[in-house]
């Protein structure tokens, strides 16, 4: 009925959703053992027990679907960040989160707290650090109860600064095997032995999508600036609330679990607004679609390189998702 | 009558702006609010808006006080156009525009209705930008991107539609066009309309009523013979003039003598 439906852009939606799954099927045969495309459907539906099966259902799948957690709960937390601070560049990480949780990890690695917690420790020791430094920011940024944007923004940077020169200090008075585990950490990685954890993330992260696509229209009226929004009926104090809580738990909760994997939030925002346009109800569901195809691939990249070594996940989207969006900034005809 | 503004007083924080103001504005009013720089204009368009709270006084809009009124109850019934329309160039012309269909927008609807749709077309069709909704907002001129905010802000539907400069940083050929929409919107969509303008000779031309504010209060209010006299516009101006009486209606022009300072 409605034209705007049949605009072209919605077909985005289409596209990355079949790219998502052939990126799936694809990371899923690569690695180590590679199995065809072939075998990999015939071990999905009769391969119960063979070796192969259990490479592909414990080692691959997994990081698999903790990749899809993260690159798209990371997305989605950059396009509602870029849309409420009407500012490209921010990203979840630049609100101080990501400093918060590696504080929260060094931490714990050196007083010694993952004897007490098991594996849980790190996670929540990285969401504690994450969602408290974020608060400290939020409450900072607060003034009678108006929630300040602008000022939110010039925290949140101080706040990562002072967040990673406490980690350097903690780095400095640290012992090897410590400073080992705290690099690595930060360094971000797919890695994750607990499954029940990886299915708690992906189900946050698929809530944080729906929450957000509610809010998609609200968004829409906020991208054009605070006083429009108001004018057009929208409860615009509430919504920056609600906008900055949503981003904020969707990205210490992947981070605690990931680690640190920049460029993402960043990036993959950016880009699909250059595809997509402006309206938050596609920018948000193909964000996180192309945030879970970006983030499977550069993992899946990262196991294959240079096998048996491991490259470090966010060394590879730092260098391909910087690389494509220059291309993509310095292509003729396009203006930000 | 659709507004009553009984003795407000509002600034910012503890800045105040406006003080003991008082303006009634009937139903199918054409009404510009004129001043220097600083007078409060576009305080006192805020203050109506609800966007800046009131310190002191109260605002009834058709009849009821404002704050009874919901955020969007109000934007079904009042559309504001302010000075910053030029952030969004990612919008298309058309989702641009319908984006003034917010205001009705169920609290679980994804996609617009075919409805809001139609309003939206309407609102392009009466603008005249109907050829241009397709193309990006970052692409189109400053006046283009006038008429696209007034298109977005008649797609609400409203009865009282509030400006604030429509017509600044246009050139004349763009004034006209919009000053000319807007009093076919007032004649034959009986749309009440109060616009915060700088540039007099327009005011005096194109407005039934001015208000002329100085220093956060009303100086003078009235048809635009009664209000630009010498004797107030170099009061409120600190500037020599003189005035000169045209064919239109006898509206008064004024002309500035420069290098006379008062």
């Amino acid at each position: 009925m409605a034209a705007y439906r049949q605009t072209a852009r919605w077909g985005w939606i289409g596209y990355l959703t079949m790219l998502l799954v052939l990126v799936a099927l694809f990371s899923l045969g690569v690695g180590g053992v590679h199995i065809p495309l072939k075998k990999v459907i015939f071990l999905l539906t009769h391969g119960r027990g063979t070796p192969d099966y259990t490479i592909l259902f414990t080692v691959r799948l997994p990081r698999i679907l903790l990749g899809l957690a993260v690159g798209g709960g990371l997305a989605i937390a950059g396009v509602v960040l870029q849309g409420m601070f009407r500012n490209p560049l921010v990203e979840p990480y630049t609100l101080g989160i990501s400093g918060g949780a590696a504080l929260g990890v060094a931490l714990n690695i050196v007083v010694g707290g993952r004897a007490g917690l098991g594996l849980f420790s790190l996670p929540l020791s990285g969401f504690a650090g994450g969602v408290g430094v974020m608060a400290v920011v939020y409450l900072l940024s607060t003034r009678v109860a108006m929630l300040k944007l602008s000022r939110l923004l010039l925290i949140g940077v101080m706040a990562s600064f002072i967040t990673s020169s406490l980690i350097m200090l903690i780095m400095a008075m640290t012992r090897t095997e410590d400073l080992h585990g705290i690099i690595f950490w930060i360094m971000g990685s797919l890695q994750e032995p607990n499954i029940a954890l990886i299915w708690v993330i992906l189900a946050i992260s698929l809530g944080g999508l729906l929450c957000a696509l509610f809010y998609a229209a609200d968004l829409n009226a906020l991208s054009l600036g605070e006083e429009e929004a108001f004018h057009l009926g929208v409860k615009v104090e509430r919504l920056k609330k609600v906008l900055f809580f949503l981003s904020s738990f969707v990205t210490g909760c992947c981070v605690s679990v990931s680690g640190i994997i920049g460029f993402v939030g960043l990036i993959v925002p950016h880009l699909l607004r250059l595809l997509v346009g402006g309206d938050h109800r596609i920018l948000i569901i193909t964000s996180y679609l192309a945030g879970a195809v970006f983030l499977i691939l550069c993992d899946t990249l990262a196991r294959v390189i240079m096998p048996p070594t491991e490259l470090p996940v966010g060394v590879i989207t730092g260098l391909l998702g910087g690389g494509v969006f220059i291309y993509a900034l310095t292509r003729k005809g396009v203006s930000l | 009558m659709i507004l009553e503004i009984k003795d407000i007083s509002s600034g910012y924080g503890r800045r105040m702006v406006l003080t003991g103001v008082s303006l009634r504005i009937e139903r199918g009013e054409f009404l510009g609010i004129i001043g220097p720089n600083g007078s409060g204009k576009t305080t006192l368009l805020r203050a109506i808006s609800g966007f800046l709270p009131l310190v002191k006084g109260h605002i009834t809009f058709e009849g009821r006080g404002r704050e009874q009124i919901t955020r969007r109850e109000l934007a079904q019934k009042m559309a504001v156009v302010t000075q910053s329309s030029d952030q969004t160039p990612l919008f298309s012309v058309e989702e641009f525009v319908v984006l003034g269909r917010l205001p009705y927008r169920g609290n679980l609807q994804f996609m617009e209705t075919t409805r809001d749709v139609e309003v939206a077309e309407r609102a392009m069709e009466l603008t005249g930008i109907g050829h241009l909704k397709k193309r990006m907002m970052g692409e189109l001129s400053g006046g283009e991107r006038q008429l696209v905010s007034v298109a977005r802000a008649i797609a609400q539907e409203p009865r009282l539609l509030l400006l604030d400069e429509p017509t600044a940083h246009l050139d004349i050929g763009h004034q006209v066009q919009i000053m000319d929409l807007l009093r076919q919107l007032n004649r034959e969509h009986s749309l009440t309309i109060v616009m915060v303008l700088h540039d007099l000779p327009l005011a005096s031309l194109s407005c039934e009523r001015l208000v002329l504010l100085n220093q956060g209060r009303v100086r003078k209010i009235g048809r635009p013979e009664a209000v630009l006299t010498r004797g107030v516009i170099e009061e409120v101006y600190k500037i020599s003039v003189n005035i000169m009486k045209t064919s239109l209606k006898g509206r008064p022009l004024i002309l500035p003598a420069l290098g006379k300072v008062v």
